[in-house]
């Protein structure tokens, strides 16, 4: 398989990345190289492999529902989720109008 | 199964209209899916947010056992295959409400595979025979945090309260054909949750929403294109989603265009759903495997607890009200109808059983017609309904008790419950307080009745000339002349002897 | 007096408990390293000297009140700057983090303070940890304090993508420096540095509060000039965390109090596939010295087999780049970091904005791949194919682990090589890790110890890959080579 410039910029759109037409043209036979060295994936016999799920055979941990029980990964802090925020009022993020 | 003969009348004929729910219910639990914060409705912008709901650089999710295990939970309630192996996959899409830029939820393998449930039949609301309704699967989620876009002129704010809160997503198959069944399978869906405690219901608060998958077809045809109606959280307004929805798609395939799959927004102040333009973009969400979680294997112990603390359901439970109590189809399904409703009738049944000295199925009925008719009523004039009544269970079967004894009539108990709703008093003490016992002593009683029967020697005149109808008349009187406070059976059996 | 900069993290750890020097002129010492050198090296994105001073300050009045000292009590370190620094900018040497300052710290540095530690500052790395030179940093690629001894002058490239820790250590700008190892982002660059690094086996390191590269493959782990560094450095970072759900919930080995170089019993494999056409002769003759010194160490050496190796590679660039496309997908100028919004744009043209000034060239070809790789109708021919592929790479390992107990390769196929030579080819650049990520893919321990120099005069490094929790064989294995080797070059000081 092998892209051109209209997958590439499907693909840059999906990605929410702005490409300018000649960034898009310069990365067709940048992806199709990787892509085409890649592609020798193909030749392996998987027959019957399970595809990778845990690198190291384990199984999910799972937690008590309690509240803040660690104050890393609680609620309460609003200064600190906001404290980077490029725009931030009231106490809520903010962003250009959305219109739905 | 027996399809609604729900039609659309077209310029070219009928049209069936094909429905498929998702319902996204959010699973009751202190904190999130994935992180500590807590879940609770109305907390301040961003006050329940976590670094890791707010998708800081390097935060990990860690998943909460109480949203697996009322999952799991709600799968065997309707009878689902429960897949030991699942495991998390992320849904990747842009937007203000989603901080991780993707979603974790599950698309390959779900927590819940196959179920059913059934709605029941309802000829008034046009469903004329029960009908299974198949479920797909049930598989949990996140969810994304909310917009706020009338705050500010050029801004819109964004708050991550509900950000990471644990859904279960609740997939049907397109097996309805009317908005009733529609409106009747969420309703029933909604009624089961609440009775497993997987989901409070709690429609306005956005507890519940669903995404109405509508398309139409002539009977007998294929499935048509179908649209996406997003976030409806009322019954009335699936039911209204459906009905603009597959009229809005007979008109454009009558009219020689074409159903473009796609994803709409029902507004409820005009009753009708429109195109979404922030979900314009191709779908194509490049769903992997959460590299961040490793497979959810639950063992059977696990799944033992699950269904060792499943609750009696409805149907099983109205089948019990209808068999065992002996209670008509009505008032079981009354009764049954609300998980609180049940739980308020059972504790009102268990001590009025006590209270009398007899087996529950003795008062079942005497219980049941006095919360429907009576206490229903009295609460409603009140603007109140069980979960705020001012009379407990236990006060309700005091009454009952007294009624039951025959310490006081019907009637009567009419009078000390409005009391009751009144004063919070006790009707052992208002019955003695305000002297309302039952009269029963024959003496009394046969004085009264003879002195009728003088003053009203015509009537018996007529009653004995076979005017039968006339002993309701010499009750009343009598009645009356005590006061209500005659026990009624001694009434009827003096008045009997003495009018012959 | 010795120059306490040429002292490592057991004899900075000893000198400050017996009392020979004190914390807080070792921390003072390094510092100046720090701050000569940044201009020429360019190893730091941030200095904090101040960090480092008051670490030490607590080290020695804890020292002074008898209490006892912590693994690395009094030593000073660099933190790459991918793992999250409360109150320091943590950029994982990319624009779009330009002035970021965590509210938090990262399990890994937070267990490092706590074990005495002390921090000189945050060191460059290839932006988002995506390259093997160095060179993609939006603070300017690091150059390694080696030079060729051709007379020359060209400015050669630290490895990748902890090349500022590599080049920091080997420059004596800091004794131990954290790296992460996605495809051999530790050994790689301890390789063409000639220091040593472990990548403990995946889970062993929390990666709570690591900026996340591909999150099936990360892995934090120590650089440091010696394995008895590394044995206790890792010691300190290293333990389960309840807030990463791949954490291994295993207790943390002695690994410090368990090295032995004997290797009487023990079975070295050596994998036909890493001996690859047209191979560096320097590469190979390192490769054989190493055997010689194992055997010398009283192993037994068996050839092995790992027959996918040849696959590792290209799957590895379906996996990593999927992951994170969507592990970065967060930096969309929201919440944090760079927001490029442009005259009356909307949400997604904000979005798309912002990418596009936020991340360098190579982070956006890895997400345009991985995007790609992830899209309708690809999934299953890329993805999919690729975890199958990694399936097999792990059963390899599992049955060479049957016939030996640490497999014993080259780390990299060349030494270093000049900044720029590669940076036009993102292909002969990936060749790099060709022998470094087939450990990753299977989620392996395994560490790079220098073993020579090549006829340029640059080290050479050679990698120990042991059984998964074996990190003990590893870091024997190791210090089984490093006593033989008798590694003593170092860059001769320009800077
Ligand atoms: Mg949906
Ligand atoms: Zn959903």
């Amino acid at each position: 398989m092998s892209v051109d410039t209209a997958t590439v910029a499907k693909i840059a759109s999906l990605a929410r990345i702005k490409l300018g037409a000649a960034e898009v043209e310069a990365m067709v036979p940048e992806l199709n190289g990787i892509l085409a060295w890649v592609e020798q994936l193909g030749e392996v016999d998987v027959t019957g492999v399970e595809p990778m799920t845990a690198v190291i055979p384990n199984t999910l941990r799972l937690r008590d529902d309690v509240i803040d029980a660690d104050p890393l990964t609680g609620g309460g802090i609003r200064d600190k989720v906001l404290a980077n925020a490029p725009a931030a009022e009231h106490g809520f993020y903010g962003v250009p109008k959305v219109i739905e | 199964m027996s399809d609604s003969t729900y039609r659309i009348q077209g310029a070219t004929g009928e049209w069936e209209v094909v429905i498929g729910l998702e319902v996204h219910a959010q699973v009751t639990s202190n904190s999130k899916l994935f992180s500590g914060a807590a879940t609770q409705f109305g907390a301040e912008p961003n006050a329940q947010v976590s670094l890791v709901d707010a998708a800081m650089p390097g935060m990990l999710p860690v998943l909460n056992k109480e949203c697996i295990r009322q999952a799991v939970r709600t799968g065997m309630a309707i009878d689902a295959q429960i897949n030991t192996w699942s495991r998390f996959d992320r849904k990747n899409y842009f937007y203000a409400d989603l901080p991780q830029g993707y979603q974790i939820s599950q698309l390959y393998h779900p927590l819940v595979g196959e179920g059913s449930l059934t709605v029941d039949a309802d000829e008034k609301a046009g469903i004329p025979e029960a009908k299974v309704i198949g479920i797909e699967r049930i598989h949990v989620e996140q969810d994304a945090g909310k917009l706020m876009h009338d705050q500010h002129p050029t801004m819109s704010y964004v708050d991550l309260n509900r950000s990471g809160v644990a859904l279960m997503e609740i997939v049907s198959r397109p097996d309805m054909r009317s908005p009733a069944e529609a409106g009747a399978y969420v309703a029933k869906l909604r009624q089961i949750l609440r009775y497993v405690g997987s989901c409070d219901g709690n429609m306005d608060q956005g507890s519940m929403r669903c995404d109405v998958n509508v398309s139409v077809r002539k009977p007998g045809d294929e499935f048509g294109t179908r649209t996406e109606t997003k976030n409806v959280n009322s019954v009335r307004f699936v039911m209204a989603t459906i009905e603009h929805e597959a009229s809005r798609q007979v008109d454009v395939l009558e009219s020689g265009g074409k159903i473009v799959q796609e994803t709409r927004l029902f507004d409820p102040t005009t009753g009708t759903t429109r195109s979404m333009r922030s979900k314009e973009d191709a779908h194509d969400y490049r769903y992997f495997p959460d590299p961040d979680l490793l497979p959810l294997v639950l063992d059977g112990a696990f799944l033992e607890d699950c269904r060792n603390s499943l609750p009696e359901l409805p149907d099983a439970k109205r089948a019990r009200y209808e068999g065992e109590l002996g209670l008509s189809a009505y008032n079981a399904a009354v009764l049954t109808a609300d998980v609180e409703t049940a739980r308020w009738f059972e504790l009102l049944l268990g001590e009025t059983a006590t209270a009398q000295g007899k087996q529950p199925a003795d008062v079942a009925k005497q219980a049941a017609n006095w919360l429907i008719s009576e206490l229903f009523g009295a609460l409603n004039k009140l603007g109140k309904d069980l979960e705020t009544s001012p009379v407990s269970p236990s006060a309700g079967a005091e009454l009952l008790a007294l009624v039951g004894k025959g310490t006081i009539s019907g009637s009567i108990a009419k009078q000390v419950l409005e009391k009751m709703l009144e004063t919070g008093d006790g009707a052992a003490a208002i019955v003695e307080r305000e002297g309302l016992k039952q009269e029963s002593d024959t003496g009394a009683i046969e004085a009264k009745v003879d002195d009728i029967l003088a003053a009203n020697a015509d009537k018996v005149e007529q009653y004995r000339g076979g005017k039968e109808a006339l002993f309701g008349f010499f009750v009343g009187q009598t009645m009356k002349a005590m006061q209500g406070k005659a026990n009624p059976q001694v009434v009827n059996e003096i008045l009997k002897v003495k009018l012959g | 007096m010795t120059d306490l900069t040429d002292l490592g993290v057991a004899a900075i750890r000893s000198g400050v408990a017996s009392g020979e020097f004190t914390a807080v002129e070792v921390a003072e010492a390094f510092n100046a390293n720090v701050a000569a050198a940044q201009d020429a090296l360019n190893a730091f994105i941030v200095a904090t000297p101040e960090k480092a001073i008051e670490a030490a300050q607590a080290v020695d009045a804890m020292r002074a009140r008898g209490e006892p000292l912590g693994k690395m009590g009094g030593v000073p370190i660099g933190m790459k700057d991918l793992f999250a620094t409360a109150g320091v900018q943590t950029t994982a040497a990319s624009h779009m983090l330009e002035g970021f300052v965590p509210q938090y710290e990262s399990t890994v540095s937070a267990k490092l303070w706590e074990a005495g530690a002390g921090m000189l500052g945050k060191l460059n790395l290839d932006q988002f940890a995506m390259g093997s030179s160095n060179e993609t940093s939006f603070f300017g690629n690091v150059v390694s304090p080696w030079k060729r001894n051709d007379g020359g002058n060209a400015a050669l490239a630290p490895g990748g993508s902890s090349g500022g820790s590599s080049a920091a250590i080997a420059a004596r700008l800091c004794p131990a420096a954290t790296g992460t190892d996605t495809g051999g982002s530790i050994r790689q660059p301890a390789a063409f540095t000639g220091i040593t690094g472990i990548k403990p086996t995946y889970g062993r390191c929390s990666r709570w509060g690591v900026v996340a590269f591909a999150s099936s493959l990360d892995q934090a782990g120590p650089m440091a000039r010696d394995v008895t560094d590394c044995a206790i450095m890792l010691e300190a970072m290293a333990g389960f965390d309840p807030k990463d759900s791949t954490s291994l919930d295993l207790p943390v080995p002695e690994w410090e109090a368990g090295l032995n170089a004997d290797l009487t019993g023990k079975t070295v494999g050596i994998p036909r596939e890493y001996r690859m056409d047209g191979m560096d002769a320097d590469v190979l003759k390192s490769w054989e010295d190493g055997i010689a010194w194992l055997k010398d160490a009283g192993a037994k050496i068996v050839d092995i087999s790992l027959p996918h190796t040849r696959y590792a590679l290209p799957a590895y660039y379906i996996i990593a780049p999927a992951e994170a496309s969507s592990n970065l997908a967060r930096y969309d100028g929201v919440r944090y970091g760079l927001r490029d919004l442009p005259e009356g744009a909307g949400l997604q043209d904000m979005y798309a904005a912002t990418r596009e000034a936020g991340f360098g060239a190579e982070v956006k070809r890895r997400i345009l791949i991985g995007t790609y790789v992830l899209s309708a109708g690809y999934y299953d021919a890329y993805y999919t194919q690729a975890q199958k592929v990694r399936t097999l790479i792990a059963r390899d390992f599992e049955a060479a682990f049957e016939q030996c107990d640490v497999i014993v390769a080259p780390t990299a196929p060349s030494a270093a090589f000049a900044l720029g030579e590669n940076i036009d080819d993102p292909l002969s650049m990936y060749l790099n890790d060709v022998f470094a990520v087939p450990a990753s893919l299977a989620g392996l321990p395994a560490m790079s110890v220098p073993a020579g120099l090549n006829r340029e005069g640059l080290p050479l490094g050679l990698q120990v890959i042991g059984r998964a929790f074996d990190e003990q064989g590893v870091l024997n294995a190791g210090l089984a080579i490093e006593q033989r080797a008798g590694f003593t070059a170092r860059p001769a000081k320009w800077w």
